[in-house]
């Protein structure tokens, strides 16, 4: 991001009027921003936490805690089930995180002009949110592990020999998600959020691979290449490779490449519908 | 004197409201389907044209107005100015800089109090400001103090760490326009400042704007009461239908306007029949036919009502209704326009 460039004024009409003004950094502005959302999210904090971390922990409660006991399902599944509830928890808070607060900043009062008026490029408002929701991402998955652990009791296969590999894939991923928030967020209307979740997030989680591995698809194999148009497959997969390297799982290489992809194919459809929605 | 704002030939279409022109003009086609070439031909009619063709220069520190009724294209031309609506062709320059090749320098300049307040609502009063100055690359620290000094200026300082739902529809006006100065802008765009104000936070409203022009800023509001427009504008645009019939100051505008008081006479049919018969009508200085309406003007005021009435029962029509307006900005604009200003 280039701290100060500045295009002039083209063919100007007439000499500038007023004094001079440095442009302002870019910087700065993209600080202000984040600190914006900082303030908002600390206020918000206990909702945030509900929202993000209340679907996941229930799935793990009943899949990862009641299932094992009763001896419905065998030990392995719950391994299947912890990166797949990470990907989840990360995905819904940074989707959310972008794609709810978008659709109130563009509904009627378009509460979002005191940023779009701001002396930077539109798109950087765009882009500080992707980052606001990333990290947001990244906070759930941190907040759900250990809750996770709690519950589920001790995996002796869970491998957290690579931190530095999972947070990258945390990052990654909650950056896809949070790209695929301002795609969502400025595409929809206000009335139409109720939609998003029937319609988008929920099939997105079922065929997910969140609550079962990719491979165990094989059985199933128009279902095995369907799903593979559902990002959160991609992210599960990934935390999968991370996370239990030892169970089978879609090589590193593809999730990543395919996230990679998608975060930029989402981030350029979102930056794109949000011109044209500033532009309104 | 140089100036703020420059406006050349601007022009805004915006495509048919269904966005699907060819279809839309089949769909109004009430006779026989037309030909399935004419269907993919792009119907330009259905293009809503707000501006068309919009010259305007503002000069430095002036308190300008553009006059005109709902829908002339005010809000369109704002739009265009604060960078947030794109010119379908033409150019325009603020503060030095071209709202489409340069935005963000444009938007470094201004200062914009919306038609409808539209505060971030996750933030306190004080924090919509500080957090704004902060979007400018001002320190949050200083902003937040300035914040407070505007607050208390312009009567609101009790409500500063409030949420901006506990205020008033005037109070949060005045954050808006606390909001738009935070940052020291060198030009203020207001659109419809007082629409929605009871008649105090609208008198209020004025002394803040009379402050901010003997302060040197430049101003920039549209209104649709022509009194707010006369009582404020150093100068006046007067626009409708996208265009700009006529700019100047009130003063010159007022002397434009036709002689004498303007009569308007409604009739229950076309006025066209009447038309003849009024202009023999003694007093009665120029007359108009509007579909069923007649203006007449005439330096008489009432007196001439009684001839106006016979002439339209001589045409065989009924008088529904009569209304009398005093030679003034409303006049001229009816007297350009044949329409009324809301």
């Amino acid at each position: 991001m280039p701290a100060t460039s500045d295009a002039g004024p083209a063919r100007p009409l007439a000499p500038s009027p007023v004094a001079e003004r440095p442009p302002v950094s870019r910087f700065r502005v993209f600080g202000a921003l984040l600190r914006r959302d900082v303030r908002v999210a600390r206020r918000e904090l206990p909702y945030f936490l509900i929202r993000t971390v209340m679907q996941p922990v229930l799935f793990l409660i009943v899949f990862g805690y009641l299932l094992p006991k009763m001896g419905f399902v065998q030990r392995g599944y719950t391994l299947a089930l912890l990166p797949g509830i990470l990907a989840v928890s990360l995905a819904l808070s940074a989707v959310q995180s972008v794609a709810l607060p978008m659709v109130q900043d563009f509904g009627f009062t378009r509460e979002i002009e005191d940023r779009l008026l701001a002396p930077v490029p539109m798109s950087l408002i765009a882009i500080e949110k992707v980052v606001s929701g990333a990290l947001q991402g990244v906070i759930a998955a941190c907040v759900v592990l250990p809750i996770a652990r709690v519950i589920m009791g001790p995996m002796p296969e869970l491998e957290l020999t690579n931190p530095l590999l999972v947070l990258a894939i945390t990052l990654l991923g909650s950056t896809l998600f949070a790209s695929l928030g301002l795609f969502i967020g400025t595409v929809i209307s206000a009335t139409q959020i109720g939609l998003m979740f029937s319609i988008i997030i929920a099939p997105m989680l079922m065929f997910g691979c969140a609550y079962y591995p990719w491979r165990g698809l094989d059985a199933v194999p128009a279902f095995k290449y369907g799903v593979l148009i559902n990002p959160l497959v991609y992210v599960a997969e990934a935390m999968r490779g991370a996370l239990t390297p030892s169970l089978p799982h879609m090589p590193l290489v593809a999730s990543c490449a395919a996230m990679l992809v998608l975060t930029a194919l989402f981030l350029a459809l979102g930056l794109q519908s949000f011109r044209r929605r500033s532009l309104g | 004197m140089s100036d703020a704002i420059i406006v050349e030939a601007l022009r805004k279409v915006y495509p048919p409201p269904s966005g699907r022109s060819g279809r839309a003009s089949a769909a109004r086609g009430a006779g026989p389907t037309p030909p399935a070439t004419h269907i993919a031909q792009p119907d330009s009619s259905a293009d809503v044209v707000a501006l068309d063709s919009l010259d305007l220069r503002v000069r430095d520190g002036e308190l300008f107005g553009l006059l005109g009724p709902n829908g002339a294209g005010k809000s369109t031309t704002i739009g265009i100015l604060t960078t947030r609506i794109m010119p379908t062709s033409g150019r325009a320059q603020v503060a030095g800089y071209d709202v489409v090749a340069a935005p963000h320098r444009v938007r470094q300049h201004i200062g914009v109090v919306p038609q409808r307040p539209n505060p971030d609502r996750n933030l306190s009063t004080i924090e919509n400001l500080a957090f704004h100055a902060a979007y400018f690359g001002l320190p949050f620290d200083q902003a937040e103090r300035s914040g407070r000094t505007l607050l208390e200026r312009l009567g609101i300082a009790d409500k500063a760490d409030a949420k901006v739902d506990a205020l008033s529809g005037g109070q949060q006006q005045r954050l808006m326009i606390a909001r738009a100065l935070i940052h020291e802008p060198t030009v203020i765009f207001l659109d419809e400042p007082t629409v929605g104000l009871d008649p105090q936070a609208r008198l209020d409203l004025w002394e803040i704007l009379r402050d901010l022009h003997v302060q040197g800023r430049t101003i920039i509001m549209t209104t649709h009461y022509m009194e707010e427009a006369d009582q404020l504008c150093d100068r006046i645009g007067i626009v409708d239908r996208g265009r700009l019939l006529a700019c100047d100051t009130p003063e010159a505008l007022k002397a434009r306007a036709p002689g004498g008081t303007l009569i308007e006479v409604s009739l229950d049919g076309p006025a066209a029949e009447t038309l003849a018969r009024a202009q023999h009508v003694a007093g009665v200085t120029r007359v108009e036919a509007h579909g069923t309406a007649l203006h007449a003007y005439s330096p008489r005021g009432g007196e001439v009502i009684p001839g106006l009435i016979a002439a339209a029962s001589a045409a065989g029509r009924t008088v529904t209704d009569i209304h009398l307006t005093s030679p003034s900005l409303e006049s001229l604009f009816i007297s350009m326009t044949g329409r009324k200003l809301k």
